[in-house]
C-alpha cells in the first residue's frame, strides 16, 4: 500500500531533540483528526523510540536518527525510526518489560509502552549496524475525510 | 524544565512542570534528591499538576524517588496526574507502589 502523504526527518542524537521529534510527528499526524488520546499515544511511543536511539543505539557517541512517517488511506499511520548505532543482539530480551541494560534510572519499559500505545510494533536490528523500529497506529477519525 | 521544591520536614513537595522525558528527567532527579537528602522528610509529594507530557523516563523518576523515600523510612505520594500520564504510570504498576491522585481529585 502506498502512503497518501509522507514526511522524513533527520535529527542528531542529542537528548534535547526528543521533544522536537515527538511534536513534529504528532503535528504531521494531526491532519487525520485524531483524538487527544490517540495523539498523546503517538507522542509517547515516538518519544520512547527516539530515546532508545540516543540512550542505547548511540550510547556515548553522536549519530543520526532517521524518522519516516506515512499516512495511509485506511486512516493508519506508520512511523519508522531508525539509527545506525550499536544494534541489539537479543531483541526478545530487549523487549521484555522491565529488562534494561542501564538499571540505575531507566525503567526498562520503552518497548512495553510502544507496544501498548500502538497497534503494531516491529523491531529489526543488526548488531554493529543499527536498529529500525516501526510503529503502526490506526486513527479512529472523528470526521470522515 | 524548572522544578520548585517546598521543603518541610513533614511533607516536602516537588512541583514539576512541562514535559518529562529522558532529556529533562536527569535534572529533576538531581534537584529532588538534593532536597530530600538535606531535609530527610517523612513524606515526599511529586506534584504533576503542570506536567503536560511524560514518557517512561518519568516512571524511572517516580520509581527512583520511591526507593529513596523507602530507604530513609518515608513515604511517597503522587498527585495532579492527567489522563495520559496516568496511562503510562498504570502500565508500570506505579499505582500499586504509591498513592496517586488524578487531576480534579486532590486532597
Amino acid at each position: 500500500m502506498k502512503a497518501l502523504n509522507e514526511m522524513k526527518l533527520t535529527l542528531e542524537s542529542r537528548s534535547v531533540n526528543e521533544g522536537y521529534a515527538r511534536v513534529a510527528v504528532s503535528a504531521f499526524v494531526a491532519s487525520l483528526d485524531p483524538t487527544v488520546e490517540e495523539l498523546s499515544d503517538i507522542k509517547t511511543a515516538v518519544s520512547e523510540a527516539v530515546t532508545n536511539c540516543i540512550v542505547h543505539g548511540y550510547r556515548d557517541t553522536m549519530g543520526r536518527i532517521y524518522i519516516w512517517v506515512g499516512i495511509f488511506a485506511d486512516n493508519s499511520v506508520k512511523i519508522r525510526i531508525r539509527d545506525r548505532g550499536c544494534g541489539i543482539a537479543d531483541i526478545r530480551q530487549a523487549m521484555e518489560p522491565l529488562y534494561t541494560s542501564q538499571p540505575d534510572e531507566r525503567a526498562g519499559l520503552g518497548f512495553a509502552v510502544m507496544q501498548s500505545f500502538c497497534d503494531k510494533l516491529t523491531v529489526r536490528s543488526t548488531p554493529g549496524k543499527g536498529t529500525t523500529v516501526t510503529l503502526l497506529k490506526k486513527i479512529e477519525s472523528r470526521s470522515q475525510c | 524544565m524548572p522544578v520548585r521544591i517546598e521543603k518541610n520536614k513533614n511533607l516536602t513537595t516537588a512541583f514539576l512542570s512541562g514535559e518529562i522525558d529522558h532529556h529533562s528527567s536527569a535534572f529533576l532527579r538531581e534537584e529532588i534528591d538534593k532536597a530530600v537528602n538535606v531535609v530527610m522528610p517523612r513524606e515526599l509529594c511529586l506534584d504533576f499538576m503542570h506536567v503536560s507530557f511524560m514518557d517512561s523516563s518519568g516512571i524511572g523518576l517516580v520509581m527512583g524517588r520511591y526507593k529513596l523515600m523507602h530507604a530513609i523510612g518515608g513515604k511517597l505520594k503522587v498527585r495532579g496526574v492527567n489522563a495520559s500520564t496516568m496511562k503510562v504510570m498504570k502500565l508500570a504498576g506505579l499505582d500499586l507502589l504509591a498513592k496517586i491522585d488524578c487531576k480534579g481529585e486532590e486532597r
